[in-house]
């Protein structure tokens, strides 16, 4: 009996998977643990391992191809067993819901020839792909950027209505603080924010405009973003602090190892060593209680092709800062190549975000839920700073850096940021204090 | 929780025990009966309550035979000619009670063919959780109380069943009276007011608040009270009955606005029809603890539980709005959460349609006018009137109109509002909108036949976007 294989969820926050290379082909048989296709996914990519055993009969798809979550990609089956045969006839995932109607507004990207040849597909395929919803929730989810594949339905059979769309935070997707503790996150300056007002993309452009496809992972960073600016209060707090010291630590460290260890490096760790000594800001929003984090998790905010992503460093507060800038590196190399693994760029309890390669003397930063900050650094430039010394002051040049803490009113209130945000300065100021 | 086991008693235990055989009663007893569980329905009288018997059949029955004869009386307009039109006022009557007896023998059978008993008798409840039937005790596990509903007098005023007249007797009076006057203008008052005039009775409808069916969109209010007067009947809003004397010949009903502007009126009999209370009397309710609020049992929208495990209420007893079709849909929410049916159809209140069935009907569904506007929507409004109709025109009913209120910016449908043509029929295709959550762009994209009467929606919402053909 042939079964029909589906696009799986290889990431925490897929909704459709670009199917690289197929690495069998027809007529390969298949043993548990195999794997038979290499996807893109919003994050990395993805080995596609199956769990069944027979014989691959048909291939679905083609390489390149974006197939949505739970549609199919494959037929297995036992040898000589004809795929044609398979009861034809079954329903595919309808064109989702609110992704406009009339002209071009079935954006499916299945080939409709497929589908006499599938079957046991419809519980599966229905489950997955197609959205149930009414008129009134479609328009309000378009008006407001909801996803309604992300809406949970309360309506008959579980149909969207008015009231579940309503009920979605705007710009965001529904989630409960349990998965919202796993969601992946991604962290980049405010100026990056998506428009969710109506994009000129849209509209007709001008001559020589050019209309760049959305990749998955673009997407996912527009949802993300738009969810945390607009369903978490944000307010900022800069301080200035005096980076020689720091400056000069880096130079020692330089001095003494081989090892590369980056001004960043240093940061994650001074961020990590302060949130254990203010853990109240180590902390999440939920609706029914703050969860204080016993774990200081840093998702450090990495920039790659066309987007970024926020890996985490797992209990910096506790690790060496060799073993922080080695984990790092390994973690940027990967995001860049695509190559992470979920549990690595989810979790994090507060993030880091660094411009000061940039030239970028300050900025602000959007938190990544469910976290409840992320701090912002700036460049280290030789400024004109007043030092006094007893009763004289002189203006001297000193290396110095901004620090940007965006916090989450919900969970930080302005004292306790600021008292973070001070933390945070004292390591930079005595950075001896990263290494006892 | 359930009730507990009958000592001694008949041995019978029941998963559950309703007591009332009105739309709320008997359709929980069928819907329970349908998912497996025993059932018993504790009727002290006819069976399908007021709405079968007293209500919503009988009357329409008479309004039928007023409508026809309403009728016969233009029917010059559709070049036919009839001689001697007339009406023989006892078999008016008796026609109506015919349709009702039917309706409770349907309810019989349907019971027989569900397997549900029918207990003819009183119900009472007694501590700690007993259920007895005229005295006698009977086990079930859960009971719904579908005890309905019964007209209500004014502080001072009450029916005496002869010359101030509930609607009860008001429908099986022994001659036709030569003068009426009816006292609240809300379904039960416009009913009784249209039947008598159309059968040539002197009516006076008198309503405390501005205008007849209050609870209507004001426009709807209007567009009866011109159709009232055209019939002849005299239509008094805004005053308050302050007393009626009664004497073997006649009521004088002393009416007065604000105290002020007093005026008798007199007639042969008054209607008083200015609401309902819920039956919450002799059922033992205080003493197992089943909390009561304004004269109705308190009971959530969602299981209808009352404040007593096991004890389930619907429909006219827990309080407006007080509609047989909404005790329904009660009773089968009610009873698939008893049953722990996934995925009940909870009651959507802001889609329970109402009907008026004088002449013209009058049917709403959703928030009127104004309260839309309240509401701090942005709205769009459109209107459809039956004159601009083909079908209504054909038909001779070119009275009314069809008015829709749509949210501006998505196009919900936030109400309608019938009034004239096929008004109770087509407020279905409205509600189902509603209920479905279609807006404006579905039912233009919707092809109405023509020509209908029901191609008027359409035209209403094409006239609130500024785009109507027909018009």
């Amino acid at each position: 009996m042939a079964t029909t294989i589906v696009m799986p969820q290889l990431s925490p926050t897929m909704e459709e998977g670009v199917l690289l290379k197929w690495t069998k082909k027809v007529g390969d048989k298949i043993n548990p643990g195999d794997v038979i296709a290499e996807v893109e996914t919003d994050k990395a990519n993805m080995d596609f391992t199956l769990e069944d055993e027979g014989t691959l009969l048909e291939l679905l798809v083609k390489e390149g191809d974006t197939v949505k979550l739970g549609a199919p990609v494959a037929i297995l089956g036992e040898p000589g067993e004809v795929a044609a045969t398979a009861t034809p006839g079954v329903r595919l995932p309808l064109p989702l819901a609110g992704e406009g109607r009339g002209e071009g507004g079935a954006p499916t990207e299945i080939k409709p020839e497929v589908t006499t040849k599938i079957e046991r597909t419809t519980a599966q395929a229905e489950d997955t792909g197609r959205v149930r919803s009414s008129p009134l929730a479609r328009k309000i989810a378009a008006e407001r950027g909801v996803d309604l594949r992300s809406v949970a339905g309360s309506g008959p059979g579980g149909r969207i209505v008015q009231r579940d769309v309503v009920s979605v935070p705007l710009g965001s997707r529904r989630d409960n603080s349990a998965d919202a503790v796993k969601e992946v996150s991604v962290a980049v300056p405010v100026a990056a924010q998506p428009s969710p007002l109506p994009s000129p993309a849209s509209g007709r452009g001008g001559e020589g405009d050019q209309k760049i496809p959305l990749s998955l992972m673009r997407k996912t960073i527009a949802r993300r973003l738009v969810e945390a600016k607009t369903t978490i209060p944000h307010f900022y707090l800069t301080m200035e602090a005096d980076a020689e010291p720091l400056w000069a630590f880096h130079r020692q460290i330089k001095a003494a190892t081989d090892e590369k260890i980056t001004l960043n490096d240093l940061c994650i760790k001074a961020l990590a060593v302060a949130l254990a000594r203010v853990p109240a800001a180590n902390s999440s929003w939920s609706a029914d209680g703050l969860l204080r984090y016993g774990r200081v998790d840093i998702g450090v905010a990495v920039s790659v092709e066309d987007g970024l992503i926020t890996p985490v460093v797992r209990n910096a507060h506790l690790k060496s800062i060799g073993a922080i800038a080695r984990e790092t590196r390994d973690l940027v190399v990967r995001a860049r190549a695509r190559k992470l693994k979920p549990e690595e760029f989810s979790g994090g309890t507060f993030s880091i975000s660094n411009m000061g390669m940039y030239g970028v003397r300050e900025f602000s930063a959007i938190i990544n839920p469910p976290e409840a900050g992320i701090l912002a650094i700036g460049a280290i430039d030789k400024r004109a700073t007043v030092i006094t010394d007893g009763a004289s002051e002189t203006i001297a040049i000193r290396r110095r850096m901004n620090l940007t803490l965006s916090c989450d009113h919900r969970v930080i209130d302005g004292a306790l940021g600021a008292e973070l945000l001070r933390e945070i300065v004292r390591v930079i100021e005595k950075p001896i204090g990263m290494v006892l | 929780m359930t009730l507990r086991q009958a000592q001694g008693g008949s041995g019978d235990k029941y998963d559950l025990a309703v007591i009332g055989s009105g739309p709320g009663g008997y359709v929980a007893a069928i819907r329970g009966a349908q998912l497996g569980m025993k059932v018993a329905v504790i009727e002290r009288a006819e069976l399908g309550g007021i709405c079968g018997n007293w209500g919503c059949i009988p009357t329409k029955a008479l309004l039928r035979s007023a409508e026809v004869l309403d009728q016969l009386h233009h029917l010059d307009e559709l070049g036919l000619r009839a001689d001697n039109i007339g009406f023989d006022f006892a078999r008016v009557i008796a026609r109506s009670r015919a349709v009702a007896a039917q309706q409770a023998k349907g309810i019989a059978f349907l019971f027989k063919k569900n397997k549900i008993d029918h207990l003819a008798g009183t119900a009472r409840l007694a501590p700690p959780r007993t259920l007895l039937v005229d005295g006698k005790e009977v086990a079930a596990k859960r009971v719904v109380i579908a005890t309905g509903a019964r007209p209500k007098g004014l502080p001072g005023i009450s029916h005496d069943g002869d010359r101030v007249l509930s609607y009860r007797e008001a429908m099986i009076l022994p001659e036709r009276p030569a003068s009426l006057v009816i006292i609240g203008a809300g379904a039960i008052g416009v009913e009784f007011a249209y039947f008598y005039a159309a059968l040539g009775t002197k009516v006076v409808i008198v309503e405390a608040l501005p205008r007849l069916l209050p609870v209507e969109d004001e426009e709807v209010s209007e567009a009866l009270t011109r159709s009232f007067v055209k019939r002849g009947i005299e239509v008094i809003t805004g005053f308050g009955v302050e007393r009626i004397d009664t004497s073997p010949s006649g009521v004088e009903v002393i009416i007065a606005r604000q105290g002020a502007d007093r005026r008798t009126l007199a007639a042969d009999r008054a209607l008083l029809a200015v609401g309902v209370r819920g039956n919450v009397e002799d059922l033992g309710l205080e003493a197992i603890g089943v909390k009561l609020e304004r004269g109705f049992i308190v009971a959530d929208r969602t299981h209808y539980r009352t404040s007593v495990d096991g004890i389930h209420a619907i429909g006219d007893v827990i309080g407006p709005p007080l509609l047989a079709h909404k005790a329904s849909a009660e009773a089968i929410a009610c009873v698939e959460r008893i049953a722990g049916v996934k995925d009940v159809h909870a009651v959507d209140y802001t889609t329970i349609p109402g009907c008026t069935y004088c002449r013209p009907e009058v049917a709403s569904v959703g928030l009127t006018e104004r309260q839309a506007r309240e509401s701090g929507r942005e709205v769009k409004v459109g209107r459809f009137p039956w004159r601009a109709s083909g079908k209504a025109r054909t038909a001779g009913e070119t009275e009314g109109f069809v008015k829709v209120i749509l949210d501006a910016k998505h196009g919900e449908l936030l109400g309608a509002h019938l009034i004239g043509g096929a008004a109770t029929e087509l407020i279905g295709e409205l509600g189902l909108a509603r209920s479905g959550e279609l807006t404006a762009d579905e039912i233009l994209g919707t092809v109405h036949a023509h020509p209908t009467f029901a191609e008027a929606i359409k035209s209403a919402v094409e006239d609130a976007y500024g785009e109507a053909i027909d018009q």
